[in-house]
């Protein structure tokens, strides 16, 4: 290879979401991205390299984009890519079952001139609805290469290699509308003077529909060059317009697109229903989807992480490997040749970075976290969670949310660093503030989570108590929220794609991806956060914290040793959750303080990483607003609640 | 032709229709109309033959009663142009549209009701008496064209058009291929919206089904 490489031609992918961009991604790159049947799974773009014919490619994933015109946060990170890279080509993926409206996208691209090539992808379950393409004639008429294919068996990759690495650009014929708008498409084009990435006629008609990144590149560039005359035209021109331009443009390219279509598609119609459309009907209707949603909870969630998870792996892991075989061999050691107080403590001590950090991030998170993410994977590549979407919106719109923010918060029972960078996702500043509140607060995460059950399982009204609390908190706290935070309540609206059956190859790559990338994250925090303990306590750091916060946790009708436990929550909400299993097999907690202690823990403070989180995607104010309140409230219920109890005697 | 009323004897007229035709009292007293038995305005209905006058007692008569509720029907219909469309509120907009209700004549009520779509209550909720326009509209048969959560699940039509009450919404549903001219079937109606176009399932919430029209199939 030469010295003094030059970067590598960029090919971009684009397309609605769920088309299979990112199979594409992962078939030409052999890497992996999250692949889902989740519209909207791509927040962040995915970049990988290409091999074709001594030629190396950078590829590029974007998030799902419905037109050139971005509406959402995820549509303006893939547009800002088309606005700024320089690519070889851009290949739009769209879905085969759909094609009569994601090919007004393609016209966009086209108009846009870029170097477009069209995947017409999911051929498979096209024709299992009874549709016929002539995708050679629609070639044709394109004027750009178009290729079919069924991109998750690799069928039709070696013909996308090959256009790409044979792509050469051709002038493009615009596609012409309406006379009147052409007219209004020339006066804006005649006043532009600058280089723009997208061709002059596709930022003319961008202009028009006042786009907002758009008429600011347009002022930067064109700033003492007839830039107010521009804007004078523009604003006469969207005003005479105002009624419909954005309705007429989109019928326009309709119109285009059907003239393309014809010739090109020819449906049979096909009468029978698969049970996928029966079993997808039985979801979607609350009669049945409860039910549904009931057993989904009881086996995915309770028996496979609760049970088999946390208590079958763990016991094994954590009794079996540690206990028996791991741990006795490094005290030994450590005795033996560790004859500083102060390394023996951090390395094998109480705190110790092997018997605390790894301990715990093997043989408890790990399990839980792997048999969660594998749920959570099965049930998302099947198609479940829009499904669920729809059936919780008219709940969530109580609490100020939409039915959308199903995902995060069901992916938050897994992680809630997680769920908080997919709040992004969120149409509304305001919807991501609350939702990044309540999983702060009434989340609690699968390691949590485990941990939590297996504790309480042992008392079935404790467990009856803080599930039925968390609820409440968790809807009392997003009703009031959604009451005091300005702003109009969301809208739902959601594509609903087909049920599909999960492969289990995708299941268990997206599920080890998941539980590596969690690893890769939490190992160094672990180990931080030992440190840190470990230093604290050698300093007496630790003991000057614990004692200042031990009245807290007194006034709460705790023993002081739990404030141990709420210091560790802080570095991970799970580590606190541990070290509460840890005093609860010394018999130091009844039923009483048990249930406050794992009510008030759930409650408390996110874990060192999803604040970190919440201050960059939310912004250090709102993360430190959230934090106060939540700390606040959750001691403020753990009091509530020891009084409720104590005054009832219920758990005595 | 006759002379027009005066606006005063039409302010009579409309509370004569509202206390004995929508409430229930048995004439009206000249106190509560707050004229005299000799006011011009009163003689002026009595001349027509529009009311009679017993005792203390004002009654409408069966000839009175089209112009009165033709009278009524205006003030309602002024008061939705004042209050939705103007936007004017409270005391200020039931001035307003007593002012406007004398300009409702020749022609103008009937262009005023066909623009608001024939509405049939105003905007305290008493009802509007319907006019020609009203009863021509009904006879055209049903509506053809519904906002979606009107549809029972199950019916198809074809979109007629978005109401674009927010810009970004109707963008997002024209840029998924919502738009005018396709086929629709609804699925289901709770608790979401779920309709279908071509081999498309979306689910929608109330707030943006209204905004969706379509236009039923002709029978």
């Amino acid at each position: 290879m030469s010295a003094q490489q030059i970067s590598p031609p960029k090919v971009i992918l684009v397309g609605n979401p769920n088309v299979g961009k990112s199979v594409v991604f992962n078939a030409l790159t052999g890497a992996y991205t999250t692949v889902s049947n989740y519209p909207g799974t791509s927040v962040e773009v995915s970049r990988g390299h290409c091999q074709i014919a001594e030629q190396r490619y950078e590829i590029l994933d974007t998030p799902g984009m419905y037109s050139m015109m971005p509406i959402t946060e995820e549509e303006r990170v893939a547009r800002r890519i088309l606005l700024t890279e320089d690519p070889h080509a851009v290949v739009h993926v769209i879905d085969a079952r759909n094609i009569e409206r994601m090919l007004p996208m393609t016209l966009q691209l086209i108009e846009a001139g870029l170097p477009v090539i069209l995947v017409v992808n999911i051929l498979d379950e096209a024709k299992r609805l009874g549709m016929q393409l002539d995708l050679e004639l629609l070639q044709k008429k394109l004027g750009i290469p178009v290729i079919g294919a069924v991109m998750k068996r690799k069928v039709g990759l070696e013909e996308l290699r090959q256009a790409i690495s044979d792509y050469a650009m051709v002038p493009y014929h615009p596609f012409i509308y309406a006379h009147d708008l052409e007219q209004d498409i020339l006066q804006i084009n005649q006043l532009i003077h600058g280089e723009y990435r997208l061709s002059r006629r596709a930022t003319s008609i961008l202009l028009m529909q006042k786009d907002d990144d758009i008429q600011e590149l347009v002022a930067e560039k064109e700033a003492g060059n007839g830039y107010e005359q521009l804007i004078k035209v523009i604003r006469e021109i969207s005003f005479r317009r105002r009624a419909d331009l954005h309705l007429q443009i989109s019928l326009e390219r309709r119109k285009i697109c059907k003239q393309m279509l014809k010739d090109v598609v020819t449906q049979t119609i096909n009468e029978t229903e698969p049970f996928s459309e029966k079993l997808s009907r039985w979801m979607m209707n609350p009669l049945t989807g409860a039910p549904i949603l009931i057993l989904v909870v009881y086996f995915g969630l309770y028996q496979f992480v609760g049970g088999f998870g946390a208590g079958t792996l763990v016991d094994f892991l954590e009794g079996n490997l540690f206990e028996t075989y791991i741990n006795p061999p490094v005290v030994h050691f450590s005795e033996k040749y560790l004859t500083a107080h102060w390394l023996f403590e951090l390395i094998a001590g109480e705190y110790g970075i092997w018997t605390l950090g790894i301990r715990y991030a093997v043989a408890l998170v790990l399990p839980i976290v792997g048999t969660f993410f594998l749920v959570f994977s099965l049930l998302e590549d099947t198609g479940y969670f829009p499904r669920l979407a729809l059936l919780v919106d008219r709940l969530f719109k109580k609490i100020g949310l939409s039915g959308r923010a199903v995902i995060p918060m069901v992916l938050g029972f897994g992680c809630d660093t997680m769920a908080t960078l997919v709040t992004r996702t969120l149409e509304t500043k305001r919807e991501r503030i609350i939702a990044t509140m309540l999983l702060a607060l009434a989340i609690p995460c699968s390691a949590q989570l485990g941990v939590i059950l297996g504790l309480l399982s042992a008392e079935p009204n404790a467990l009856a108590v803080w599930t039925v609390f968390l609820l409440l908190v968790f809807l009392l706290i997003g009703f009031l929220a959604s009451k005091i935070l300005p702003g109009e309540s969301p809208i739902f609206y959601m594509e609903i794609p087909p049920l599909r059956m999960p492969q289990l190859r995708n299941v268990m790559v997206k599920t080890l991806t998941r539980m590596q990338s969690y690893f890769v994250e939490i190992l160094p925090l672990f180990l931080f956060a030992s440190v840190v303990l470990w230093a604290g306590k050698m300093t007496g750091t630790l003991e000057t914290v614990i004692d200042a916060f031990s009245p807290v946790v007194a006034a709460i009708g705790l023993p002081v040793e739990v404030t141990t436990a709420f210091v560790f929550g802080f570095f991970r909400r799970d580590f606190g959750a541990a070290g509460l299993y840890d005093l609860q097999s010394s018999g130091i907690l009844n039923a009483t303080q048990l249930t406050v202690s794992a009510v008030t823990l759930t409650l408390f403070v996110p874990c060192v990483a999803q604040f970190l989180v919440m201050i960059k995607e939310r912004g250090i104010k709102v993360a430190l607003t959230i934090f106060i309140f939540v700390t606040v409230l959750a001691f403020s219920s753990g009091w509530f609640l020891n009084k409720f109890l104590l005054a009832t005697g219920w758990l005595a | 032709m006759m002379e027009r009323l005066s606006e005063e004897a039409e302010e009579i007229l409309e509370s004569l229709w509202v206390m004995t035709v929508e409430g229930d009292n048995v004439g009206c007293l000249l106190t509560s109309l707050k004229v005299e038995n000799d006011s011009p305005q009163l003689l002026e209905l009595v001349q027509r033959a529009y009311v009679e006058l017993r005792g203390d007692r004002v009654h409408l008569r069966k000839e009175g009663r089209p112009e009165a509720q033709m009278t009524v029907r205006r003030h309602r219909l002024a008061e939705r142009l004042t209050m939705d469309i103007l936007g004017i509120a409270g005391d200020e907009g039931n001035d307003q549209a007593c002012e406007f209700e004398h300009l409702l004549r020749q022609g103008v009520d009937t262009k005023l009701c066909t623009l608001l779509n024939h509405p049939t209550t105003c905007p305290h909720g008493n009802p509007i008496p319907p006019g020609e326009c009203c009863i021509v509209a009904r006879q055209q048969g049903e509506p053809g064209i519904v906002a979606l959560t009107e549809l029972k699940s199950g019916e198809s039509g074809e979109i007629a058009y978005l109401a674009a009450s927010d810009d970004k919404k109707m963008q997002k549903l024209m840029s998924m291929g919502v738009l005018p001219g396709s086929q629709v079937t609804l699925m289901q109606k709770f608790p979401s919206y779920i309709f279908k176009v071509g081999h498309s399932q979306f689910a929608v919430d109330d707030m943006l089904a209204r905004e969706i029209h379509i236009r039923r199939p002709v029978k």
